[in-house]
């Protein structure tokens, strides 16, 4: 924690917190109401939110090997001959082994990820394991796809976040940086960074461009990045960014000189950059937290894409892909479970299904889910073709912000009080939509 | 291949004569014949001849509400030997055809000579004999009575079966028949015993002079005015035996319902196609008006970071975008034979709602411009309602969709 002679805010909390504590604990209360267990675990949880630490200690990121320039992936365009949905076989092999991934092994996790506020290391290293963090590294610098594809991106993405949405992102977070970095770093900055990334023990990272002000606006940021003789000076917060007490590096949005957004690649141990839990509705096996910037000095070479207004709003586009996919993947894992439940469920002496208010309730999902699919492959598509995209982008953001969300409330309405539990996913999938229309950054797909 | 949700390029000569046709010939006439219920909209007579010459000679291309629907005449890939290869055919072009030609009217594409919903009940059924007979010709569609809508299998008209004759007499009452009074044809739906159910409802095509079928009246309506709609009696209408479109067999309710049904999952998208040309034209027409009013529209800035009227009208853009490529999958699907009943009725249902949606706000966010008839904004928030109610109403969408997802036979889920 940085030493600083007035006491933080957080300090602050927290300071308020051990009193209060102490108070509570001395009472006799919660032994008389057998409570106490569950008040000390919320006390420590509570604790956490209040804890301002250091960035993750983090590795030493070093080129070991020079580059003579920087290696981009081709990307995966084919003349526009066809309209055609069906997946490349490559396409198709990865996507059905996310998805079993999915399905197997993070569904049946992903409360207790949820209630922990982190996904399972082992699961994540698993997640490694299939490819998901490097499908946007190229190849001659230790990628496992030859092409460029956003469309393959979206599928994985699709695939996780029918496992789990929290997870997917925490899965996912490394990506957007690993992906950043393939497609805007020079020489230099993929020399340094990118070999952690195609390691056995990747490094934990986030793109943070969320901040913690109402109506924001991707565009109009409030951390300011200062040109200084050697580098540039960094201040401000970002907000839910995922796994950010063992985040090793961020790339980090910051308003240039009053010029407007530009990118700046930093690292956890840098001084001046600490970090705070800021659990949320959810996403909360993804671990979210506030990095917090104050006079963070970084050298002229930690500038992405050479501060190009073009490569901030192609990444700002690039998220809201990546969370409209991670919307589809939910979505659909909405659709399934409560496709089954009406079915099975009994009122009146027949299936609820039988209700036609509640049947159409299951049709609409169905269509709205679809035409969020179809919209955010058609953006993906043209990524990958290389035109403008931001228009379509915009348009799947639309319909996920709006359908999703209401894909999400509907899951919950059919199955009434049941759905309102923990005993069911869908309160979950309910939290988690509520970020797929509204977080910015973190995913770049 | 990979995903590719463009338009390919070979349709772009389809897709520009359609646009031609509706820039040309329909938006020209677009006001006169809201104005002129009922009156034939003669200038379409050049156009249809133009349109059969076209057709003649690409049977995927351009083609009205029905005429090309199922067409094999298509556009493959790479490798057109292979018959696993993915197709863009007569289904997808017919798709973008007729959303074209609704971007320029769509009562007056619903009226087009020759391209009557009844041709695609004659090519979904009719044996080689009849095709030869009726193909081409313009055929009107007769399904719904006074007492059957969206229940078309309770219809109450009769055909007997005259041996001596060898005629089927056919009576009762015909309602809201698109283009009844100006077609040739018009292929009648009748059972052929009310007790044996769906399976013995059965299509017949009667010709428009013949004496037993009585025009009743054409109706008043809310929009789509270019495009007649007739009511008509049979009475002792007899019609030759060869008429009766397919099999005479009595079959199971299912299968037989089920042959007439299919004809729905080529029409369906068409009439989505309808939806999303018509909110094409209201989008880009109130683009313009709202541009010219000093609107900014910024893809790149959150909704919340925009005026009011620029985070709706992306939000009607979105609708509609979305509206569009369900109706592009289901006809895609179609072209290369994958059963596509669910995406079908997903698209109309979606297309039939956000376009009525789209016209009305933009009618709203225009203002007195929208509302009054100097812009053909509101004449396109009247004309689109009714592609949420025939070939199957928003509801009979939904059910469709649930049915078919939930795994609801009709006795289940009503």
């Amino acid at each position: 924690m940085p030493q600083q002679n007035q006491p933080t805010l957080a300090e602050r909390g927290m300071a308020w917190g051990l009193q209060a504590i102490n108070m509570l604990a001395s009472s006799d209360l919660l032994d008389r109401l057998g409570v106490r267990g569950t008040a000390e675990k919320i006390l420590f949880t509570g604790s956490r939110q209040s804890v301002r630490a250091a960035g993750a200690a983090g590795r030493a990121f070093q080129a070991t090997t020079r580059l003579t320039a920087a290696q981009r992936q081709p990307r995966a365009s084919r003349p526009r001959e066809l309209f055609d949905i069906t997946p490349t076989e490559e396409q198709q092999m990865l996507t059905e082994s996310v998805r079993d991934f999915a399905l197997a092994r993070i569904r049946p996790i992903a409360r207790e990820a949820d209630q922990q506020l982190a996904a399972p290391p082992e699961l994540l290293a698993q997640a490694n394991e299939l490819g998901v963090a490097i499908v946007g590294v190229p190849e001659a610098l230790g990628g496992v796809v030859e092409e460029r594809s956003a469309v393959t991106a979206v599928l994985l993405a699709e695939a996780l976040a029918q496992g789990d949405l929290g997870i997917a992102v925490a899965a996912l977070a490394p990506a957007g940086v690993a992906t950043a970095l393939s497609l805007w770093g020079d020489a230099d900055q993929q020399a340094t960074y990118l070999p952690a990334f195609v390691s056995d023990n990747p490094p934990a990272a986030a793109v943070a461009v969320s901040e913690p002000q109402p109506l924001f606006d991707p565009l109009r940021l409030a951390t300011t990045a200062t040109r200084t003789a050697d580098g540039y000076t960094l201040s401000g917060v970002k907000s839910l960014v995922p796994r950010a007490a063992e985040d090793e590096l961020f790339i980090i949005a910051a308003d240039l000189d009053g010029q407007g957004p530009a990118l700046f690649i930093v690292e956890s141990k840098t001084p001046g950059l600490s970090v705070s839990p800021e659990p949320a509705m959810g996403l909360r096996a993804a671990a979210t937290g506030r990095v917090i910037l104050e006079d963070v000095r970084v050298p002229a070479g930690a500038l992405l894409g050479d501060g190009d207004p073009d490569v901030y709003r192609e990444l700002i586009a690039l998220g809201r892909l990546g969370w409209s996919a991670l919307a589809v993947g939910t979505g659909q894992a909405v659709l399934d479970y409560v496709t089954t439940y009406v079915n099975e469920r009994v009122a009146f002496g027949e299936p609820i299904s039988n209700r036609q208010a509640v049947a159409f309730k299951v049709a609409d999902i169905a269509i709205e889910l679809d035409a969020i699919r179809l919209v955010t492959y058609r953006a993906a598509g043209l990524v990958d073709a290389g035109e403008d995209f931001s228009k379509e982008v915009a348009l799947a953001r639309t319909l996920t912000a709006k359908y999703g969300m209401q894909i999400g409330s509907d899951g919950v309405q059919l199955l009434g009080g049941h759905g309102y539990t923990k005993e069911h996913p869908v309160e979950r999938w309910y939290r988690d939509l509520r970020a797929a229309g509204l977080i910015e950054g973190v995913l770049v797909l | 291949m990979p995903i590719s949700l463009e338009v390919p390029k070979k349709f772009g000569a389809l897709v520009y004569q359609a646009n031609q046709a509706a820039e040309h010939v329909f938006r020209p006439n677009s006001r006169k014949y809201d104005r002129a219920e009922h009156e034939y909209p003669k200038e379409l007579d050049a156009l249809a001849a133009l349109l059969d010459g076209i057709a003649a000679g690409d049977p995927g291309a351009i083609g009205g509400a029905g005429a090309t629907a199922g067409s094999n005449g298509s556009v493959s890939g790479a490798a057109p030997k292979d018959p696993n290869a993915i197709k863009n055919g007569g289904n997808l072009a017919s798709v973008l055809a007729v959303t074209e030609m609704s971007w320029g009217d769509v009562g007056l594409l619903l009226t087009m000579p020759r391209q009557g919903l009844g041709q695609a009940a004659i090519a979904a059924v009719a044996t080689p004999e009849q095709l030869e007979r009726f193909g081409g010709r313009w055929a009107a569609m007769a399904i719904t009575e006074p007492e059957a809508g969206s229940d078309s299998a309770a219809i109450r008209t009769t055909a007997t079966f005259d041996e001596e004759a060898g005629e089927y007499v056919i009576n009762g009452e015909k309602i809201y028949v698109t283009s009844g009074d100006r077609a040739e044809l018009i292929v009648v739906w009748a059972t052929l015993d009310r007790s044996k159910g769906r399976g013995a409802i059965k299509s017949f095509v009667v010709e428009r002079d013949n004496p037993g079928l009585h025009l009743d009246r054409l109706e008043e309506k809310l929009g789509c005015k270019a495009s007649d709609t007739a009511n008509f009696s049979l009475v002792d209408c007899r019609v030759p035996k060869e008429n009766l479109l397919g099999s005479p067999e009595i079959q199971t309710a299912r299968e037989g319902f089920s042959g007439v049904m299919k004809t729905f999952d080529n029409t369906r998208p068409l009439v989505a196609a309808m939806s999303i040309g018509v909110a094409k034209a209201a989008l880009q027409r109130a683009r313009e008006l709202f541009t010219d009013a000093g609107l900014e529209i910024d893809y790149d800035a959150p909704l919340h970071a925009q005026s009011a009227a620029a985070a709706e009208f992306i939000e009607l853009e979105a609708e509609w975008e979305a509206a569009r490529l369900l109706a592009l999958r289901a006809a895609w699907m179609a072209d290369n034979k994958k059963p596509n009943t669910v995406e079908a009725s997903m698209s109309k249902a979606k297309a039939g709602r956000v376009a009525t949606d789209i016209c009305l706000r933009l009618v709203k966010l225009a203002g007195a411009v929208g509302y009054a008839e100097e812009e053909l904004l509101e004449k396109w928030a009247r004309d689109v309602k009714i592609l949420d109610i025939f070939e199957g109403t928003q509801q009979i969408q939904q059910l469709v969709v649930a049915r078919n997802l939930l795994h609801k036979s009709s006795a289940d889920l009503k």
